[in-house]
């Protein structure tokens, strides 16, 4: 196809840096927003701001689950933006999670209260920490000593993450609200394509 | 109906905060220090209520009918139709109808109240609001003796209400008070804010204000009001009720199940803004915890 030939060549001139370059950018953006209460962050900024983080993390997180059947269905080649979208993605999760935990709860007691207690938060909390262990090893180093396979094998709970999140996103919302069922059909749908149906059977209990 | 309810703030205490400690030092001279420490506890926590500016209160609103996100209703609600309106009053009264808004309000005594409203989601404003006691209306209308609570409908327009078009939740939106609750003196059927008429986002052209409630009780753009002798229908109660009671009185030992009700966070303090307790009845303990004497309130939230 003429469109995604055209597409890959010039994306090969684009560096990947360019990713963390433009998610740092947008997150300090974001923040000076709320510093100075323009516009959506007028009356309140705190809660508007740790929305916009989450949000955003939810969304880089869909963005590198989109990257392998964007490759094998229409040939378009993002493979090594990849990294950078998902380490963004967990930078943004971090500061969704200080945001939460310093500007809006305000006490080290009261977070872990909160953690505990409060089911959307836990599931939220464990997305978090299904992506330490991945923005750790997104570097050569930790690709070479676990060896390709177990680091793709790791790398499988970007799956878990985005699906914590879509499900924390759901929890907390009031109403029916149709944001968070479009994250979570769209998650379930790329999760669905990496499936391998043929190799599923019944497991066997003997 | 036992006494009319004072309000201690006034919109002095909208003005700045040096021309208020002057006021206030005016005053202690006034009254001597005698009185004014006799009376400092109450005064203290109330001198450090300020009103939210105008912007805050209508910028910021929960009105699903209008979305769901908390500047939807001032982006949304402009299209709302509030000329005519017409309020129909009905069951166990002796005057029921359809009575429009002048009508409804015609000979009663118009106030300014500058309450605390707090939200279930807990952040929090105070609000000058303008209107007239419930109670005032509801004997104009004549309650019958075996009425027991008072049930709210809010108006539905779906032409103009792309929440309503959404179904976000079941609508027209409902609410109930018990009658006692109805009847107290600080509950209001408000009809403005800073002295302009209620602003389509809040609730135009009339909508209840219960202070000591979290901010849902307090239903928007009023177009029935029921006498019954059945606890009415609530909508949040309806949607979840193990989330949100009938009573939902503003109580910072019972969590939400979702989080907790121990702190707030009131609307206008920027990004650094600290929380604070929450009241126990929002501030009006001394008020209205008559009302539930007896009552487990643990069971009944
Ligand atoms: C994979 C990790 C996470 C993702 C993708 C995520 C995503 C989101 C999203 C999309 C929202 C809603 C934004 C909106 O309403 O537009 C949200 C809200 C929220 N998140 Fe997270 N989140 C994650 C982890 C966490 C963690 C670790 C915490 C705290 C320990 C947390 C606390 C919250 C809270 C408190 C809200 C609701 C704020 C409110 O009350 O309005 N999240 N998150």
């Amino acid at each position: 196809m003429d469109v995604v030939g055209t597409l890959n060549a010039a994306l090969r001139r684009v560096p990947a840096w360019l990713v963390y370059v433009a998610g740092a950018a947008w997150a300090v953006w974001l923040f000076w927003q709320a510093l100075n209460q323009l516009g959506p962050y007028k009356v309140e900024p705190i809660n508007v701001l740790e929305r916009a983080y989450g949000e955003v993390a939810l969304q880089l997180l869909v963005a590198g689950l989109f990257v392998t059947p964007l490759r094998r269905f229409l040939g378009l080649n993002l493979l090594k933006f990849r990294r950078a979208i998902g380490v963004t993605a967990f930078f943004f999760v971090l500061a969704h999670f200080l945001v939460f935990a310093v500007l809006d709860v305000q006490s080290l007691e009261r977070v872990w209260t909160e953690i505990v207690k409060r089911p959307y938060v836990t599931v939220g909390m464990a997305g978090f920490l299904a992506l330490i262990p991945l923005a750790i090893t997104s570097n050569n180093l930790s690709i070479r000593k676990l060896g390709g396979a177990t680091w793709r094998k790791l790398h499988k709970l970007t799956y878990a993450a985005g699906l914590l999140g879509a499900v924390h996103f759901l929890w907390l919302v009031k109403g029916f609200q149709i944001e968070p069922i479009i994250y979570t059909v769209i998650i379930v749908g790329l999760l669905a394509t990496r499936v391998k149906w043929s190799s599923l059977r019944p497991a066997a209990t003997a | 109906m036992a006494y009319r309810w004072k309000n201690d703030l006034t919109r002095a205490d909208v003005t700045p905060k040096a021309a208020y400690l002057n006021r206030r030092q005016i005053m202690a001279g006034a009254m001597g220090l005698g009185v004014a420490g006799a009376t400092g506890g109450v005064a203290q926590a109330q001198a450090e209520l300020e009103p939210n500016s105008f912007e805050d209160i209508t910028s910021y609103n929960n009105f699903y009918e209008f979305g769901t996100g908390k500047e939807d209703p001032a982006r949304n609600a402009g299209a709302l139709v509030t000329e005519p309106w017409s309020i129909k009053v009905d069951g166990m009264v002796d005057n029921p109808g359809d009575y429009t808004l002048a009508d409804l309000l015609d000979g009663l005594t118009a106030e300014e109240r500058i309450y605390r409203f707090r939200c279930v989601e807990a952040w929090s404003m105070v609000v000058p609001w303008n209107g007239v006691e419930l109670a005032d209306v509801l004997a104009k209308v004549g309650v019958q003796s075996q009425a027991k609570y008072v049930a709210f409908e809010t108006t539905v327009q779906p032409d103009v209400m792309i929440g309503v078009q959404r179904r976000v939740i079941p609508f027209p939106y409902v609410e109930g008070l018990r009658l006692d609750e109805a009847m107290h003196p600080l509950t209001l059927l408000a009809t403005g804010i800073y002295g302009e008429p209620m602003p389509n986002q809040n609730g135009a052209p009339i909508r209840l204000v219960v202070p000591w409630k979290y901010g849902f009780k307090s239903i928007k753009s009023i177009v029935r009001i029921t006498l019954t002798d059945e606890e009415p229908p609530a909508s949040w109660n309806i949607i979840n009720p193990r989330e949100y009671g009938f009573y939902s009185n503003v109580n910072p030992n019972v969590d939400h199940p979702r989080w907790s009700q121990a702190t707030e966070r009131q609307i206008g303090g920027g990004l650094f803004a600290s929380r604070k307790d929450t009241l126990m009845f929002n501030g009006y303990e001394a008020e209205v915890a008559s009302l539930y004497e007896g009552m487990d309130l643990n069971e009944f939230y």
